[in-house]
């Protein structure tokens, strides 16, 4: 189907974006369009203006900054993510992921901003931004705020972003110890992922803390709570067991929408053999790394 | 501001300028107002590949590409990349390997594997399958059309490849 008529915006500066979409009647901003412009063509939502932001300069950057974070342009591709230097020396786990969002053709023009924003459940960012810890930078008409990731998503397609606030940058601590991801996908969209990161003290052997989100079985990212209480403190190789100890609780504390790719108890197995295949990695890259 | 918006951009090397209304998809403005019917719509939300073009090089799902997008760059259709008579190297080698049957899927798949060997000319088994995983085919099974693309890659077939008799047909570029 057609979209119904908007009128269209080229911006060069956040400034201009953001006040653009803050005009009366209702604006948004595009970018790569490859979720937006779906609804627009299904007309379940409408627009009166779009705001094209691809050429403000900067958004697109992907750099270690001098507190040892990892700093990602909102309008980043998911292309340009995962054939990322930066990314695949630090987290090559993320670069990975991005090199396997939906297909080639989406990569090439979707942006991992625009993922966020349309706040997806069965989407592979949010999980992995929950476990790696991130904020994501907003700036609006009264300036910015930084959001975490996991407080980012409040339901299905519903996040806290206001209308007129860009997502211009997502930051998050170079990880300082394994980080994992695992998908298990029908068709297009995961039905289940788990993302996992470990954060370790340089040359130790045991874990100061584990960060551990599961997605795409609620409406948004959840932690997995008693297997990060579990990990912190640990020593690597007990990791696994440890897991498997308290395992069944975690599961059960998720909150899990049943549909045609399965029934709870199906999609809350999937979630504990992926999280056991992550640890499994994880414990495997401490090896490795030694 | 208006809803009216003037484009200039490349397809298939010949330069074109026109106003489209900003809510045009590349695909309507392709097929309907500039004429070229060989890209197909299939399932119009960026899963079957049917509709790939490429757009400065990169495929893209013209179905769900706003027109107006294509301004200053460079557009591929399938009728850019077949000779004005007879078919390319990878059209050949798709007729050669039987990776075609209801053909529909045809253009988008040749397109895909033209984006695929112009930035990789010898991909391994696993790129051809992850890169063309997003391109569906619902005759074939797949496994033709990716002995076609070994092939190419394996560079056996060549632009001046002969077809089979049984497999000749009067290829005849049409465009409008």
């Amino acid at each position: 189907m057609l979209p119904t008529p908007f009128e269209f915006e080229r911006t060069s500066t956040i400034v201009d974006a953001v006040s653009a979409v803050g005009q009366e009647g209702e604006g948004m901003f595009y970018s790569g369009g490859t979720e937006l412009l779906l609804a627009l063509k299904m007309r379940v939502i409408h627009t009166e203006r779009l705001v094209d932001i691809k050429g403000i300069p900067g958004l697109d950057r992907i750099v270690l900054n001098d507190a040892n974070e990892l700093e990602i342009g909102s309008r980043c591709t998911h292309k340009r993510i995962a054939g990322d230097s930066v990314i695949r020396e630090h987290v090559p786990a993320l670069a990975s992921l991005c090199a396997n969002v939906a297909n080639v053709r989406v990569r090439s023009v979707g942006t991992i901003g625009g993922n966020l924003c349309f706040g997806e459940p069965h989407a592979d960012p949010p999980t992995m931004l929950g476990a790696l810890d991130a904020r994501l930078v907003l700036q609006g008409p009264d300036g910015t705020r930084s959001v975490h990731a996991d407080d980012f998503i409040r339901s299905e397609l519903e996040t806290v972003r206001e209308p007129d606030e860009l997502m211009v940058v997502i930051v998050f601590p170079r990880p300082t110890g394994p980080v994992t991801y695992r998908r298990f996908k029908h068709g297009e969209r995961p039905s289940v992922n788990v993302g996992m990161a470990w954060s370790m003290e340089a040359g130790a052997h045991s874990i100061k803390s584990a960060r551990v989100r599961v997605g795409a079985l609620g409406s948004r990212p959840q932690p997995l709570k008693a297997v990060e209480g579990v990990l912190k403190g640990l020593p690597v190789d007990d990791a696994h067991r440890a897991i498997q100890s308290v395992l069944a609780e975690a599961l059960d504390e998720l909150d899990i929408n049943e549909d045609r790719h399965g029934s709870a108890d199906y999609k809350r197995h999937l979630a504990g053999v992926l999280l056991l295949r992550n640890a499994e990695e994880a414990v495997a890259m401490r090896e490795r790394a030694k | 501001m208006t809803n009216v918006q003037s484009i200039s951009f490349s397809l298939n090397g010949q330069p074109v300028e026109m106003e489209i209304p900003a809510h045009t998809l590349l695909i309507d403005l392709i097929r309907d107002r500039i004429g070229l019917k060989g890209t197909k719509r299939s399932c119009d939300m960026e899963v079957c590949g049917a509709c790939t073009m490429l757009l400065n090089g990169e495929p893209i799902s013209s179905c769900t590409t706003l027109a107006v997008d294509v301004d200053g760059k460079e557009v591929t259709t399938i009728e850019g990349v077949t000779p004005l008579s007879g078919l390319s190297r990878i059209q050949k080698a798709f007729v050669l390997h039987g990776g075609l049957q209801c053909g529909f899927c045809t253009p988008g798949f040749i397109m895909a594997v033209t984006a695929l060997l112009n930035a990789n000319p010898h991909p391994t088994d696993e790129e051809i399958r992850h890169y063309l995983h997003g391109n569906l085919c619902r005759c074939t099974g797949y496994v033709k059309i990716f002995e076609a693309v070994k092939s190419l890659a394996a560079k056996q077939v060549s632009e001046n490849a002969a077809l089979p008799a049984a497999r000749q047909r009067k290829f005849r570029l049409e465009t409008s």
